[in-house]
C-alpha cells in the first residue's frame, strides 16, 4: 500500500512537459515534490498565481503570497499574479491542462463528491466545481477506503456531488484506475496489494483485464 | 485633443482643459479614515468584502464595521475569516444575516451558525463567484457556466447546452458597498495590488455601488505609472490609507533548510 507521498509520486508520473497544472489541497499538493526529471510544468493556484514555487524558508514567509490552501508559498522566475476572475478564466477556458484533487467519493461513471456531508460538515466547494466542470484531464488522489474501511469508489455517490462524469483517473493507496464506460478499469496495483484486495475494497464496477502490473515508483 | 479644442465653443473648452492640467483642481476621493469611509452603511445592506482567506482583506474597514454595529448584513466574500479575525469578527457580533461564499472551511463559528440555521449561507463555486462580481461591475446581467451543473448549485437555474455541453445560468452580483484592500493607490482611486492579496479585490471593486478602498500606501497621482495600474480609479468612490495592518497568516508553511 502507498502512503500519501507514494500516491503523489505515482500521479507525478502523469505530468507532461509544458503542462500547466492545478493541484488541490492535501495529497495533490505533494505532487509538486515528485516532478520527473526532464519535465517542466508550471503550477497554477486558483487564488491567482502561476509559477508557484516551493514553501518559503523560515523567516521568508510573505502574508501577501499564499496558495489556494492558504499556505505561504514562493514564486518562481517567470511567474505571474492575477485576480480571481482571470484565474478561473484560465481554468474554464481550458488553458490549464491537468487538475489533481482529493475526494470523499468517486463513482464509476466519473461523478465526484468532495465538499459537503449534509448536517455534519460543510466546508464549501471552493474552486473544485469550476475545476472539475472544465478541465479535460482530472485525476483524483485519495485513499481507497474511508476511516471505517468502506469503499470510496462507488457505483453511485451518496454525498452531494461536486461534478458529474468528469473524473478521468483515480490514484489511491491501492491502485491506479481509469474511468471507462464500463466502470473503474484497473491499470496498476500498489506494491504488496493483490487484485483480490482491490476488488474487495471497490464497491463500484471494477474492470480487470489480463495481468495487472505493479506500480513502478 | 487639438481638434476637440478647435471645435464648438473654443473658449469654454480650452478653459476646461486648462483647469484639468492643474492637478489640484482634479478629483479627490480621499477620506480621513475607515470610519468616514464606511459612512452610509446601514443594517440590512449587502456588502462585498475582498480577500482570499485572510490574504488581502480590508482589515481597517472590518474593524470600523464592528464599531459601527450595523447588523442584518449580507456579506459577499470568498471566505468568512477565522474565528477571531477578518469577517469572523462580524460573525461573533452576529452582525451578518447571510453569507455568500465559496469556502468556509477553517471557521468553527461560521460552521456552527450555519448548521444551527442562525446564519443563511449561499455557497457558490469560486469561479462563478468571481465572475458574478465581475459581471455585476461590467454590466453583464447573467452568463452561462459549466461549473455546478448536475449539483445542488444548479437547482432552479436555467440549463442550456453549448457545443453539446450543459451550462447553468448564473446572475451578476451587486453590492451597496464594496470594501476592498489594495497595496498602493492615489486620490483618483487608481490601484495596484500586491501578490495574491489581489484575488477578489479588483472584481468586487467593480461591482460596488460605493466602492471603498483601503491602501497600505496612499501616494501622489504622478507616482503611479499608468501602465502598471491594476484597477483604474473609475470604479472607486472613496480611498484612505489604512493603519496597523496585522496581515495574519492562516497556514504558515516553511521548508527546511537543506
Amino acid at each position: 500500500m502507498l502512503d500519501r507521498n507514494g500516491i503523489a509520486q505515482r500521479i507525478a508520473q502523469e505530468l507532461q512537459d509544458g503542462w500547466y497544472v492545478n493541484l488541490g489541497i492535501g495529497i495533490p499538493t505533494l505532487v509538486a515534490n515528485y516532478i520527473p526529471k526532464g519535465i517542466s510544468v508550471e503550477f497554477q493556484s486558483e487564488n491567482g498565481l502561476l509559477g508557484m514555487g516551493p514553501f518559503p524558508f523560515d523567516g521568508e514567509e510573505d502574508a501577501d503570497l499564499i496558495n489556494a490552501g492558504k499556505q505561504t508559498v514562493t514564486m518562481l522566475p517567470g511567474g505571474s499574479i492575477f485576480d480571481s476572475s482571470l484565474s478561473f478564466a484560465m481554468i474554464r477556458g481550458k488553458h490549464v491542462q491537468l487538475t489533481v484533487l482529493g475526494a470523499m467519493e468517486v463513482a464509476d461513471n466519473g461523478d465526484i463528491a468532495n465538499w459537503k456531508i449534509p448536517g455534519k460538515m460543510v466546508k464549501g466547494m471552493g474552486g473544485a466545481m469550476d475545476l472539475v466542470a472544465s478541465a479535460d484531464n482530472i485525476i483524483v488522489a485519495m485513499a481507497h477506503t474511508n476511516k471505517r474501511g468502506q469503499s470510496k469508489l462507488l457505483r453511485q455517490c451518496t454525498l452531494p456531488l461536486t461534478g458529474v462524469k468528469c473524473v478521468k483517473k483515480v490514484v489511491t493507496n491501492m491502485a491506479v484506475m481509469d474511468i471507462t464506460p464500463d466502470g473503474f478499469k484497473l491499470l496498476e496495483r500498489a506494491p504488496g496489494v493483490s487484485v483480490e484486495d482491490i476488488k474487495n475494497a471497490t464497491e463500484g464496477r471494477l474492470v480487470v483485464e489480463g495481468e495487472i502490473p505493479e506500480m513502478q515508483l | 485633443m487639438n481638434s476637440i479644442l478647435r471645435s464648438g465653443n473654443d473658449e469654454l473648452l480650452s478653459y476646461l482643459w486648462y483647469s484639468t492640467l492643474n492637478l489640484n483642481k482634479r478629483m479627490n476621493k480621499v477620506v480621513k479614515d475607515a470610519k468616514e469611509a464606511i459612512e452610509g452603511i446601514t443594517s440590512g445592506m449587502t456588502l462585498m468584502v475582498g480577500g482570499f482567506g485572510l490574504c488581502g482583506i480590508p482589515e481597517n474597514c472590518i474593524s470600523a464595521l464592528v464599531d459601527l454595529g450595523a447588523n442584518n448584513l449580507t456579506c459577499i466574500s470568498n471566505n468568512a475569516g477565522v474565528d477571531d479575525f477578518g469577517l469572523g469578527l462580524l460573525l461573533q457580533q452576529k452582525q451578518i444575516k447571510k453569507m455568500i461564499s465559496s469556502y468556509v472551511g477553517e471557521n468553527d463559528e461560521f460552521e456552527r451558525q450555519m448548521l444551527s440555521g442562525e446564519l443563511e449561507v449561499d455557497l457558490i463555486p469560486q469561479g462563478s463567484l468571481a465572475e458574478r462580481c465581475r459581471a455585476g461591475g461590467a454590466g453583464i446581467p447573467a452568463f452561462f457556466t459549466p461549473a455546478g451543473y448536475g449539483t445542488e448549485v444548479a437547482f432552479g437555474k436555467e440549463v442550456r447546452y453549448f457545443d453539446g455541453k450543459p451550462h447553468i445560468l448564473e446572475s451578476a452580483l451587486h453590492a451597496d458597498f464594496a470594501l476592498v484592500k489594495a497595496w498602493k493607490g492615489d486620490r483618483f482611486g487608481n490601484l495596484i495590488f500586491k501578490g495574491t492579496a489581489r484575488n477578489f479585490n479588483p472584481v468586487m471593486a467593480m461591482a460596488g455601488k460605493i466602492t471603498v478602498v483601503e491602501v497600505e500606501h496612499l501616494v501622489e497621482p504622478d507616482e503611479l505609472d499608468p501602465n502598471t495600474i491594476h484597477l483604474p480609479g473609475v470604479f472607486v468612490q472613496r480611498i484612505f490609507e489604512g493603519k496597523n495592518y496585522e496581515k495574519r497568516i492562516e497556514q504558515r508553511t516553511v521548508r527546511p533548510v537543506e
